[in-house]
């Protein structure tokens, strides 16, 4: 008898464990749907900032700033971003799979890299397993801003001014749809525009206002930020959808286990009454 | 043909205004300046002030901006605006935290990354989860 009631335990565990996952799924749904909207409101501003530097890098001004030219490559920056919390899939794993892959093909060819980690999740793991970190920022929340990420992105941009970093990098999930998700990496820096340069030879040129540097030098760090903002904005998109997926999984697997158990208790039961009968019989027969 | 521009203002985070006006005013570093239809393209820093718009029925909408760009083609104006007052020394502060926060957290920590260990980490969870997902697949 011990052994129908030790399954209507685990039944109960199940049950109450679908509940909460159940839960998270739907959380997440709604989560997902606001990152979302968060991610389409500020593309316009990425969208538009990236005409504007795209018509800088291809214009005539008599001022070329130093994101805008190629260096040879001896130590590069890589920005990563990972979430805060887990139960999201493979989400951050595949992330950090193809971060350390692009890593090591940097030291292969005798190129140092720093490191700039956005989310826990990525600074447990290159706690562990090492790497020279210069900056982190965690805890971001749902609705970021872009105050927050000043911080992190400058020191990047400031090593890069001051000549210590050639490159930068910025390594995030791209959100193709609900389903799925899938790393990728940008270069930030120098600035690299894949639009049809021979498209935007133009005749003319901005005035500027003071003047060119000054406009250009703040310009170029708010299109940075932007872009990381952007990607850390998708990053958050991507975890409410990978988490409502593993929920989902999560929940479906739930009840298939409940109805194994549900079949394995009810033979249990039906052993122990039939066992139960048969020793009445056997009692009677023996009278 | 009365001739209008289009006018955005955005933010990293949001598009706070976007429609039609006839004539903008906003402070630029140097000061203020209008911008008509036609005017010749032109990028401007901006002070955290006023942007006007006056619409096509005359009508006139006021926006704060905390700073930014003023970008103008001869029809579109599009404003990218901070999200917050920016002061070089507030940047600066930013940047000590975020390198005091990676020291702090990572105390102790080997510079050369492990790949090997941690290759073989990932590959054992990705192995997991393909697991799951198989026996998954094989219950239905």
């Amino acid at each position: 008898m011990s052994s129908t009631k030790e399954i209507r335990t685990k039944i109960k565990s199940i049950r109450s464990t679908q509940k909460i996952t159940k839960a998270m799924e739907m959380v997440a749904a709604s989560k997902m749907r606001r990152a979302q909207e968060r991610m389409l409101a500020s593309k316009a501003y990425a969208h538009k900032i990236r005409q504007v530097v795209a018509h800088l890098a291809c214009g005539k001004s008599e001022y070329q700033h130093p994101f805008l030219k190629d260096r040879v490559q001896k130590r590069v920056g890589y920005i990563i971003i990972t979430t805060d919390r887990g139960l999201c899939g493979g989400l951050n794993v595949n992330l950090l799979k193809s971060a350390l892959l692009a890593i090591r093909a940097k030291h292969v060819d005798g190129i140092e890299v720093d490191l700039c980690l956005l989310g826990t999740k990525g600074e447990l793991f290159f706690k562990r397993f090492g790497g020279h970190v210069v900056a982190t920022k965690n805890h971001l929340g749902d609705s970021p801003h872009v105050e927050d990420l000043i911080g992190v992105v400058n020191v990047m941009l400031q090593s890069y001014q001051q000549g210590e970093l050639d490159g930068l990098y910025l390594i995030h999930n791209d959100f193709v749809n609900t389903m799925v998700q899938k790393p990728i990496i940008q270069q930030l820096l120098p600035v690299t525009l894949n639009e049809d340069l021979t498209k935007l030879q133009y005749h003319w040129d901005y005035l500027y206002e003071p003047d060119a540097k000054k406009v250009i030098d703040v310009l170029l760090k708010r299109y940075i930020e932007s872009q990381v903002y952007q990607a850390v904005v998708e990053n958050i998109a991507c975890e409410q959808a990978a988490r409502m997926v593993a929920m989902k999984s999560a929940s479906e697997n739930a009840n298939d286990i409940i109805a194994d158990l549900q079949l394995i208790y009810n033979k249990a039961r039906q052993a122990a009454i039939t066992q139960e009968l048969a020793e009445i019989i056997a009692g009677a027969a023996a009278v | 043909m009365t001739k209008q521009l289009h006018l955005d203002i955005v933010s990293a985070e949001k598009v706070l205004y976007s429609g039609e006006a006839s004539m903008i005013y906003a402070t630029t570093e140097l000061g203020d300046v209008g911008i008509a239809p036609g005017h010749t393209q032109l990028l401007a820093a901006l002070k955290p002030g006023d942007i006007r718009a006056v619409l096509v029925d005359g009508a006139e909408h006021v926006f704060y901006i905390s700073g930014g760009f003023l970008e103008v083609q001869p029809y579109t104006v599009t404003v990218l605006s901070d999200t917050a007052v920016r002061a070089e020394d507030l940047d600066e502060e930013a940047i000590l935290i975020a390198k005091q926060a990676a020291t702090d957290k990572l105390h102790g920590r080997v510079d050369a990354v492990e790949y090997a260990k941690a290759l073989a980490e990932l590959a054992e969870t990705a192995a997991q989860l393909q697991a799951i997902a198989k026996l998954r697949g094989r219950r239905h």
